[in-house]
């Protein structure tokens, strides 16, 4: 088996993180084990685990001189730090991204606090991740009636764009 | 600097001295927001923070929330105050390491911060003694509900708040409980349940955060979920798994006493021993010693102190406090003597007169 970090060494180290109740497997070379301080020399941090992992996949397909249009950082950057340049770097890396926040965090939705000066069509969106929250609950209860119900009102939720929503989110 | 020097004079918010705390030290919740257009700090120049902290500072600074809060620019700071606001919970070791255009904005009674150009532009936190994180989420919303009626923020519809680190994205929140936990260190039951609570999204870091271990048994607990998760629900299963974790704790305790007493009063009477005649105390050694005392207050083993007494002292002998005390900058080797004075002075002079 190849090393998942570089691509080019036999792994060696093999590593199981649990990440919200998700099981992680990743396989290492010698060389990035150690220089990721994952070779069980350092305590590991899971978020320099994750983020440096980040789009490993992808450096085959995506050059990795991609850079953010507005302020110019570049993917390599980013991997260095962990940290992003602006916020338009959310779309720019949304490629290497996306499989760090699904690892990391519940769902790609933002369900939280909405800026008041929003415009209406968020909260509906708000509300349509709760509802699927509430699916899964019912799902996993065994609760198939209440479930069904949910999913009536995620159909119709999805169909037609909704204004009676409030715009107060607790 | 006058104002920073009359910090001192007060408890602190984290440790709140007289506040009477057990096992539920204290409660934080901060959000992370940054400014609609504006390069995250770490990748700005400094010429911008520069500009952002002049926009910034005054509208942060006027907020009535906030009542005429201190306004401290980084740069301006001794390396000296910077350690006492560190070790108060008032600001970040990031933030102290800052140059121009980074600095704190204080609520004089040290319950509301605001850290401007940290990792994002603003970084505001609110702090309660006891197990209160309901209520900390509630005063910094109202807080960043006034800030964003006059600044707009960077956010995302579909990954709401965003910022530098995409580890905070979605509701920026980070809320945490610390926990005084010398019942389970003593049992040896403490490292099953940092296990256990990691597997469920939360994290367990020491007094000082990242990356520090847990001196005097004080743990932090918070959560780890930023994204697709309410505010609400996230701090409703952070205070139930703190609650369970403080039964657990109490229970430990019951059975140290049940089944070793003799040793668990050994323990107290031997760090008591130590801090009332020892000559040179560093941190590490003096906070589990005055977690030993604090453990023998909460069980009525000791009646000599009242815990405000034992509380201040986890404060006072940091570092920055010391050098604070003692009017100058000293190094390690002096601050281990002068620290082993005052605990054994604030012992003595503290003393309740018994008989």
């Amino acid at each position: 088996m190849m090393c998942e970090m570089c691509g080019k060494k036999q792994a060696s180290t093999f590593l199981t993180l649990m990440v919200n109740d998700k099981v992680k497997k990743m396989h290492l070379c010698a060389a990035c084990a150690s220089e990721s301080g994952l070779d069980g020399t350092h305590p590991i941090s899971i978020t320099d685990v994750l983020l440096g992992l980040g789009g490993t996949k992808e450096t085959s397909a995506e050059p990795s001189h991609k850079t953010c249009p507005r302020c110019h950082m570049r993917i390599a950057d980013f991997k260095k730090t962990s940290r992003l340049g602006c916020q338009a770097c959310y779309e720019a890396f949304a490629v290497e991204l996306d499989p760090l926040l699904d690892a990391m965090h519940k769902g790609k939705q933002h369900v939280g606090k909405m800026p008041a000066r929003l415009p209406e069509p968020s909260p509906a969106l708000a509300r349509l991740a709760t509802l699927k929250e509430s699916l899964d609950a019912a799902v996993q209860a065994e609760n198939y009636e209440e479930a069904a119900r949910l999913r009536d009102q995620i159909r119709e939720c999805s169909e037609k764009p909704v204004r009676r929503q409030s715009k107060k989110i607790s | 600097m006058k104002t920073l020097d009359d910090l001192l004079k007060q408890p602190g918010a984290w440790l709140n001295v007289g506040g009477n705390t057990g096992v539920l030290v204290s409660s934080r919740v901060r959000l992370a927001r940054n400014i609609e257009g504006e390069a995250f700090p770490g990748w700005a120049g400094e010429e911008e923070s520069v500009r952002l902290w002049n926009e910034l500072r005054p509208v942060i600074e006027s907020l009535p929330g906030l009542s005429s809060p201190l306004v401290l620019e980084i740069a301006d700071l001794s390396c000296v105050d910077r350690d006492v606001l560190i070790e108060r919970h008032l600001m970040s070791r990031d933030l102290a390491g800052k140059g121009r255009g980074s600095g704190l904005i204080l609520k004089r009674d040290e319950s509301m911060a605001v850290m401007l150009n940290e990792e994002d532009h603003l970084r505001m936190q609110v702090m309660s003694p006891g197990l209160k994180v309901m209520q900390c989420w509630q005063e910094i919303n109202a807080l960043d509900t006034e800030i964003e009626s006059r600044i707009a923020y960077a956010f995302s519809p579909r990954l709401g708040y965003l910022t530098a680190c995409p580890t905070n994205v979605g509701t920026g929140m980070r809320a945490s409980v610390m926990l005084h936990l010398p019942g389970l260190v003593l049992m040896n039951e403490i490292n099953g349940i940092i296990k256990g609570v990691s597997k469920i999204g939360l994290v367990v870091r020491g007094l000082w955060g990242e990356g520090t271990d847990a001196s005097g048994n004080m743990f932090q607990i918070s959560n780890q979920v930023t994204l697709g998760e309410k505010e609400a629900a996230i701090i409703e299963r952070l205070e139930k798994i703190v609650l369970e974790i403080a039964e657990h704790e109490k229970n430990a305790r019951a059975r140290l006493i049940q089944q070793r007493e003799t040793s668990l009063r050994d323990h107290i009477g031997r760090a008591f021993g130590i801090m009332s005649q020892a000559y040179l105390l560093n941190s590490k050694e003096t906070l589990d010693l005055l977690s030993a005392l604090r453990l023998g207050i909460d069980l009525g083993l000791v009646t000599d102190w009242p815990k405000a007494v034992i509380d201040e002292l986890f404060v006072l002998i940091q570092p920055g406090h010391l050098q604070k005390w003692e009017g100058k900058a000293i190094g390690a080797e002096k601050r281990d003597l002068a620290r082993a004075r005052l605990v054994r002075e604030r012992l003595a002079e503290r003393r309740r007169k018994t008989g």
